[in-house]
């Protein structure tokens, strides 16, 4: 149920991926067969990502994946117009792999302003053509938050960037394979995926950089990926990726409907059983597979403890559980109440989730959810639920 | 009790009933998947705080002293498992305990007898101390004028 976070790698792509090992292990570069197989299988896979994006396969820039696509696109393209201005603009909502990013080159002697959301998590655009100035080089904005799965107007905000000549990145990471994307029609400049959140191997990633886009490469190197990111071509992982992101683009209408469908479910489960629940993020224009509840009176990582003793695995907003003890800088912007950000929890579906997964968790959460408020304290205001 | 504990935490076992993501010891885990002295005192001759909801943690002693001694102690609190856990330990250490004995338990030996807590989780510890020292506080303030 933290699907968010990661995936399993599908059988189907562990297959394709398994000749180039051993068998396929060319250089792409060599001239020879070897090579030559390697940079056949690099082209078709560039052609099926492409794809899946309405893009040309001359437009995808094989990376690490999703940290260093945003880096790439967001540095490169402030270095590469550096002369033409030194103002960004992006969400306060946005992955750290983009707001550090942007907190580097603010470093730098860039110019960045962070865009406030509403109490749903959506982007306005109207702020966004009103934060443009003459310096303005570059808008990032993420397609769907990862933590509260909100999904923002992509296609407005590329017009008006479109309207003003201003290059748009968009961090795909949650969202390709999984909602539809044609960077032609929503005015994309820039767009970073990775393949490891859909059921591809990890370390891998892409970059759309559109025909003509100047960006300058983090790294000197060789010519691969179009003079843009060098380096011997990890072809294993981009064949794999291609397979998960062929896979995920066929099945995404079909899946998309049945994972709402289960979302929905739970979400409702959830919020008439326990009291002082609520759901945060967009109540309808959220990815099909994220769901990020708020309980009053429990704290986020208590809850994922208890849950995996449950034997389910889910992750919380509050980053107390992992590496620093400051609530999540999404819920904050959602919600200016820190105590609220303290008690969240994400639940994320994929793949193999099935309909039976769905109705023992939506038993499991109430009993956690209970076994943590008996520890709880009765605060007037905060610990305590409003009838 | 809890010094047997200490010396069965140097081989790292873990508990198949307790799934242990690993940044825990076993000790943690258990103390917050079944706290000991959970609760409150209702009439208690003191009450310690210590934490805010703003960060996230908020501990609750609850005392009971007679002849200079914690007869009963309890607690409640909101925060992640090793805010639960040191809170958990912190009673179990100061029940029986004269009121100086008490005052002179460190955070340290609230995270040590849990077998260790992560670097970044150690201010739960102080927490739990903190939350034992305010309501000795309160007890001489309440008690001993």
């Amino acid at each position: 149920m933290d699907y968010a976070a990661t995936s399993p790698v599908r059988s189907e792509v562990v297959k394709a991926m398994l000749p180039y090992f051993s068998q396929e292990f060319g250089n792409a570069s060599s001239l020879h067969s070897y090579g030559q197989a390697a940079s056949a299988a690099l082209r078709q896979s560039r052609e099926v990502i492409a794809k899946v994006v309405n893009a040309d396969s001359n437009e995808i820039i094989f990376t690490s994946g999703g940290t260093e696509s945003d880096n790439l696109a967001i540095k490169g393209a402030a270095y590469a117009n550096r002369e033409k201005g030194n103002h960004l603009i992006t969400s306060s909502i946005e992955h750290p792999a983009v707001l550090n990013t942007m907190k580097q080159l603010e470093k730098e002697g860039f110019k960045v302003t962070y865009l406030p959301v509403d109490r749903f998590g959506s982007v306005n655009p109207k702020d966004v053509e009103k934060a443009i100035t003459s310096k303005t080089i570059l808008i990032s904005i993420m397609h769907a938050n990862n933590e509260i799965g909100t999904i923002q107007p992509i296609k407005e905000i590329g017009e008006i960037a479109k309207k003003h000549g201003i290059l748009f990145h968009v961090d795909a990471v949650q969202t390709f394979g999984k909602l539809s994307i044609d960077v032609k029609t929503m005015n994309i400049d820039l767009l970073s995926a990775s393949s490891h959140k859909i059921c591809g191997p990890k370390g891998i990633g892409m970059l759309f950089v559109k025909k003509g886009v100047q960006i300058k490469p983090l790294f000197d190197g060789g010519a691969q990926e179009f003079h843009k990111r060098p380096g011997t071509e990890n072809v294993s992982s981009i064949v794999g990726f291609a397979k998960a992101a062929e896979l995920a683009h066929k099945e995404m209408k079909k899946e998309s409907a049945r994972l709402t469908r289960l979302r929905d479910k739970l979400i409702k489960s959830v919020l008439s059983s326990v009291k002082g629940s609520r759901l945060n993020g967009h109540p309808v224009n959220r990815l099909p597979n994220n769901i990020n509840f708020g309980f009053v009176g429990v704290e986020g990582e208590a809850l994922l403890l208890v849950l995996d003793s449950m034997g389910i695995a889910v992750s919380t907003g509050s980053a107390c559980s992992s590496h620093d003890l400051t609530p999540s800088h999404v819920l904050l912007a959602i919600n200016p109440d820190p105590v609220k950000a303290h008690g969240s929890l994400r639940v994320t579906l994929g793949h193999e989730i099935k309909e039976s997964d769905i109705a023992y968790v939506a038993k499991a959460i109430p009993k956690a959810v209970e076994q943590i408020r008996k520890m709880t304290p009765r605060i007037e205001g905060v610990t305590t639920i409003d009838e | 009790m809890a010094k047997e504990k200490k010396s069965g935490s140097k081989k790292p076992e873990v508990k198949q009933s307790v799934t242990n993501s690993g940044i825990y010891t076993d000790e943690v885990m258990d103390h917050f998947m079944h706290p000991h002295n959970l609760g409150e005192i209702k009439d208690a001759d003191a009450v310690g705080e210590a934490g805010n909801p703003v960060c996230g943690d908020i501990v609750y002693l609850y005392l009971k002293v007679k002849d200079n001694k914690i007869k009963d102690i309890k607690f409640k609190t909101l925060g992640c498992a090793a805010a639960i856990a040191t809170s958990s330990m912190v009673t179990d250490i100061a029940k029986g305990k004269t009121i100086e004995e008490a005052l002179k338990i460190t955070n340290n030996e609230v995270a040590e007898e849990l077998g260790g807590l992560p670097s970044i989780k150690m201010h739960c510890s102080v927490l739990a101390q903190q939350a034992l020292k305010n309501a000795i506080e309160d007890y001489y303030k309440k008690h001993l004028k």
